[in-house]
């Protein structure tokens, strides 16, 4: 099972039954909240979201749903890697108890604002088919995933930025910038533990160059080309703090091919 | 997607924007030449002797030129402000934290020249900024005045987004603002270390969505610090 094929599964249900699905949802989702005001207070909170996402256009629905098997697979990870017993020190156990609190939260998000179009959760392999045997007995190995799949998620949305400027998309692209930053701040943080722990030496908050593990999470991310425009030598600086200025985005062929060894198969 | 070239890309804007943006891909393609020349001033400079006349206001215009000098404005401050950091480090600064906020600094000021280089004639001049409320000699005042600046600029950029009409900018702006956000969890982590604070509760809200806010809140909230009068009057608001 890949990422494509759950997109391109749930594309042809809801050529189908796009107007049905929409149509039946909010038919529902008002007389859920007309009669169970008080008992389904969450669902009627997240209304405002659902009937958005619903008037977004088939192309930001697919975003959604790429979002949502990244923010599943992040998910997955965190509550295992927090659940495992003598992984995580119990002084940096509020780092990653906060993260996995925000992936819960996404994913929770995305459902809420995909309705009946979400895609299913994927079966997970943590291990990579064994390139991180040890993801939840192995601190370093698990820090060490742990920001690549923040940074990828960083790189994922930002690609995908682009796809959501129609009219109607609009406030989707908003959460979608809302859910990115949060990705970014958990990827600083974790980076910076690389580096204090002693696991990868000299690692900063920010990416240098296209510095980091797996390569494929880091690729071209030393690009110093902005607007067109070759910004070396800018302001008298260094390649590297050019390209720590900048985040690059990745496509969805870039972020499959990371993913698919996490996805069992 | 992949990765966009303004200088290349088919023109996305409106007619009646058309003339200047291509004044303005023309710059920015000379863009790095110009600014590495000798364009680099630092914005902000409240010395006596400061050679660039600095107006008591700027408006930032219309459409995305708007929005672009919004950043702009936002990185002069933040720029001016670890200049300041890194040329008088607080009392008891650590190599780590002198190490980073340098850092820090260089990515600003970069921000700041590439987005003056990207509008050209187009930019607003350069801000007088105005820090007399925060002690350069406290590391709490330095990194509780960072925090703000860093978390601010995470939610302006958040806030923006979806005023931008051509998606290079849109791209740029998403390139820049997760750099800020990296250097807003650096800061907190700094100040809190090993906590929640990085992405704390009082910024992250249930569903997990950082903050997005718009121009004109933001540019209230930084006031304080900016003693030249910034009209955003002609911003878009959707």
């Amino acid at each position: 099972m890949n990422i494509f094929n759950i997109l391109s599964e749930i594309e042809k249900v809801d050529a189908d039954v796009h107007e049905r699905l929409e149509h039946i949802s909010r038919r529902s989702m008002f007389s859920t909240i007309g009669k169970k005001v008080s008992a389904y207070a969450l669902p009627a909170l997240l209304a405002t979201t659902i009937h958005k996402a619903y008037a977004a256009t088939p192309g930001a629905i697919d975003v959604l749903n790429y979002a949502l098997t990244l923010e599943y697979l992040e998910d997955e990870f965190y509550k295992m890697g927090n659940a495992a017993a003598n992984l995580i020190p119990a002084a940096e156990k509020p780092i990653f108890t906060q993260i996995g609190k925000h992936e819960t939260a996404h994913v929770a998000f995305l459902l809420a604002a995909l309705g009946n179009k979400a895609v299913a959760k994927p079966k997970f392999d943590f291990t990579a088919k064994g390139a991180f045997a040890d993801v939840f007995t192995n601190y370093k190995t698990f820090a060490i995933v742990s920001h690549a799949l923040e940074d990828t998620g960083v790189r994922a949305y930002k690609g995908q930025a682009g796809n959501l400027m129609a009219a109607e998309d609009k406030p989707l692209l908003e959460y979608a910038l809302q859910i990115h930053s949060v990705e970014a701040r958990h990827a600083s943080v974790v980076r910076r533990l690389l580096n204090t722990k002693g696991f990868v030496p000299g690692a900063k908050g920010w990416i240098t160059l296209n510095q980091g593990t797996p390569a494929a999470v880091y690729a071209a991310d030393d690009n110093l080309t902005q607007g067109g425009v070759n910004l070396k030598g800018l302001a008298g600086k260094s390649d590297e703090a050019i390209s720590e200025a900048f985040d690059e985005p990745l496509n969805k062929e870039q972020v499959l091919a990371i993913a698919t060894p996490f996805i069992a198969a | 997607m992949e990765t966009q070239n303004l200088g290349s890309s088919p023109d996305v804007r409106s007619k009646n924007e058309s003339v200047k943006s291509v004044d303005r891909r023309n710059f920015l393609r000379s863009a790095g030449m110009t600014t590495v020349a000798g364009a680099v001033f630092l914005a902000g400079c409240d010395k006596d002797d400061d050679m660039t006349p600095t107006p008591t206001s700027v408006d930032l215009g219309s459409g995305d030129v708007g929005i672009l000098n919004y950043a702009y404005a936002l990185e002069q401050l933040e720029a001016a402000f670890y200049t300041q950091v890194v040329a008088t480090p607080f009392s008891g600064i650590t190599d780590a934290e002198r190490s980073m906020l340098t850092d820090i600094r260089d990515h600003e000021i970069i921000h700041r020249d590439f987005l003056k280089a990207a509008l050209g004639n187009n930019a607003i001049a350069g801000l007088e900024v105005n820090f007399s409320s925060i002690d350069f000699t406290s590391r709490a005042s330095v990194l509780g005045a960072a925090k703000l600046f860093e978390d601010t600029g995470v939610q302006a950029y958040n806030g923006a987004g979806n005023l931008i009409k051509d998606a290079n900018y849109l791209l740029i702006a998403g390139k820049i603002v997760s750099v800020e956000a990296r250097h807003a969890a650096a800061i907190r982590d700094l100040l809190m270390p090993n906590s929640t604070s990085f992405a704390g509760d009082d910024i992250i809200d249930a569903k997990g969505l950082d903050k997005a806010v718009k121009p004109a809140d933001i540019l209230a909230a930084v006031k304080p610090y900016v003693k030249t009068t910034i009209t955003a009057s002609n911003l878009p608001t959707s």
